[in-house]
């Protein structure tokens, strides 16, 4: 009787919020891919079928190869910067030196700040002026110290300008695979590192042959999340360069062409590659830790 | 044997202190711009510390975002709240008292975590409309409910390594469910609530997109007001990084106070909680 009453509650307790995922999860991908097979442009939506056609303009129009070239760079150069760098700043504060909280705290809070903070104080350093009197930012002290070869137009260097939001990006980001390599780190036995002391390898071989492969999960999960991560960037090229076509990708193009252009067919389709390409990383991954979990 | 042989390795302070510099050089940027008078912003001495402590920069960018500052607040607290609350109450069903097919949900609600929110932000603002929730409520109730994975799965982790005995023992002194729930969970999920809280409060706080979509002018908070007044060109430099240290100044200090808090649900955003 009180099983009854209570299978009864617990599907009670947990339905609304099953409910609410589904219906603004689920309900509004399907809403939005039917919304991306139709011709709806304008402001009163319109659901004429179109076949696949939003996506093969999609795939034929120059912008969106742009998007394509610009989401390349800017997930290589982020999600290698921060996984080395993080790697990096693990090891480092994994030799038990005086000071590592507070270094450990220093480099992981730029992860409680807004993207669109960390873009205003960016844009500012990444001044593109390298001469003259307008020489600003990062450009200005280069040449105070002396390392004017380092200046650079940032963000409105052609093609690689991308490169410069991805290196705010590992600015805020890198701190967050430290920790990530940090707990992996520290879940390591202790007696692995004492043994391989004792059998005569120096801490580069320990760190080569024991730890980077034990590591190897850790790796993992950190290029699956900074990847999906790069491939939502969006909040970050806003606030340093607004939304300059040298700097486009796909959630920018969805932005302008969906509440700027009207054209709710495209946006939607847009919205739909983006989620797909995500859902090639996150998928497998959501079901191989599901996998592991249970396995322990 | 870590602090054994480890003397050699002050060397390694060096690039440590490098790093912490290049960390500091946006914060150091923003703190110096922001107490500039409007006569010393120059951009030839950007780097050089200010003369004095213009106070004024900081009441000029509070005159202009206080009201954005304030929404902001009043959309957070409660959406963090909720959603911490149902994520409570997920996880221990989906951890304790498990139904057929719990196995099989837990999968959906953890993938609502990852999706690009470009793929649901058209029918989004058009449910919103026509269920006639617009402005701040709607943009709480999209946090609550964009929310829940990543509460649930915290919870439902922590709940998960509670031993099964516990509730066992509960269940032979007759308590129910709910009973078990609100005496024996709820009070040792205070960490949990921690964690969770503060990592929806900085995530709402932060987030750009949905207010965007979901607010307008008058119910603007603080990230999409900033975002604006960084772009207007009337705006004084040593304003912009005073209204930008404000805009900040509640999740670092959050931070700064719960930063053992903030790592755990970092840790959970990955699933390696």
């Amino acid at each position: 009787m009180r099983r009854d009453k209570d299978r009864f509650l617990n599907i009670l307790l947990i339905s609304p919020s099953i409910l609410a995922v589904f219906i603004f999860v689920y309900a509004f991908i399907g809403w939005s891919a039917r919304v991306s097979l139709s011709k709806w442009k304008g402001l009163t939506a319109d659901y004429t079928w179109n076949s696949i056609n939003n996506y093969l303009e999609l795939f034929a129009d120059p912008r969106f190869h742009v998007d394509i070239r610009n989401t390349l760079i800017f997930t290589g150069v982020f999600v290698i910067g921060s996984i080395l760098l993080g790697f990096l700043l693990a090891v480092m504060l994994d030799q038990g030196l005086k000071g590592e909280g507070f270094f450990r705290s220093l480099f992981l809070f730029p992860m409680a700040i807004s993207y669109i903070v960390t873009g205003v104080v960016w844009r500012w350093l990444m001044n593109p002026a390298m001469t003259g009197s307008r020489v600003t930012g990062l450009n200005i002290l280069f040449q105070n110290l002396g390392l004017d070869f380092l200046a650079n137009t940032w963000y409105t260097t052609p093609t690689w300008g991308m490169a410069s939001i991805a290196l705010a990006a590992i600015w805020q980001m890198s701190g967050y695979t430290m920790a990530l390599y940090l707990a992996g780190l520290r879940a390591i036995p202790q007696e692995l590192r004492e043994a391989a002391q004792i059998d005569g390898a120096n801490e580069f071989q320990i760190y080569r042959h024991i730890m980077l492969p034990l590591l190897a999960p850790v790796t993992l999960s950190a290029l699956i999340i900074l990847g999906h991560m790069s491939l939502k960037v969006f909040d970050l090229i806003v606030a340093v360069a607004n939304k300059q076509l040298p700097l486009d990708v796909p959630a920018i193009y969805m932005w302008q062409v969906t509440f700027d252009g009207l054209f709710y067919g495209k946006g939607a389709a847009i919205g739909i590659i983006l989620l797909i390409s995500v859902a090639v990383l996150i998928i497998p991954y959501i079901r191989y830790t599901l996998k592991t979990e249970a396995q322990q | 044997m870590r602090t054994k042989s480890r003397l050699g390795k002050y060397w390694l302070y060096i690039p440590l202190v490098l790093m912490a510099v290049f960390y500091l050089l946006p914060m150091y940027v923003m703190l110096v711009t922001g107490f500039k008078s409007f006569e010393e912003i120059d951009l030839k001495t950007m780097w050089v510390l200010p003369k004095g402590v213009a106070f004024i920069n900081y009441i000029e960018a509070w005159m202009k975002l206080s009201p954005s500052l304030l929404n902001s607040f009043m959309m957070v607290i409660p959406a963090a709240l909720i959603s911490s609350a149902l994520g409570s109450l997920n996880g221990f069903v989906l951890a304790k008292w498990k139904f057929r097919g719990a196995d099989v949900v837990f999968p959906f609600i953890l993938f609502g975590m990852f999706i690009p929110y470009q793929s649901i932000l058209i029918p989004l603002v058009q449910f919103m409309k026509a269920m006639g929730i617009t402005g701040l409520p709607g943009l709480a109730l999209a946090h609550v409910i964009y929310g829940i994975p990543i509460t649930t799965l915290t919870f439902r982790n922590y709940y998960a390594s509670l031993p099964q005995e516990l509730l066992e023992a509960a269940k032979m002194d007759g308590a129910d469910m709910l009973g078990i729930y609100r005496h024996i969970l709820l009070p040792i999920s205070l960490p949990s609530f921690v964690v969770v809280l503060i990592w929806q409060f900085t995530s709402a706080w932060n987030d750009f997109l949905f207010a965007v979509v979901l607010t307008g002018n008058e119910e603007w908070p603080i990230t999409v007001a900033l975002n604006n007044m960084a772009g207007s060109q009337i705006i004084a430099w040593n304003v912009q990084m005073a209204g930008s240290l404000l805009a900040a100044l509640p999740t670092l200090l959050v931070y700064i106070f719960l930063g053992r808090y903030f790592l755990r649900g970092l840790l959970a955003g990955s699933l390696k909680g």
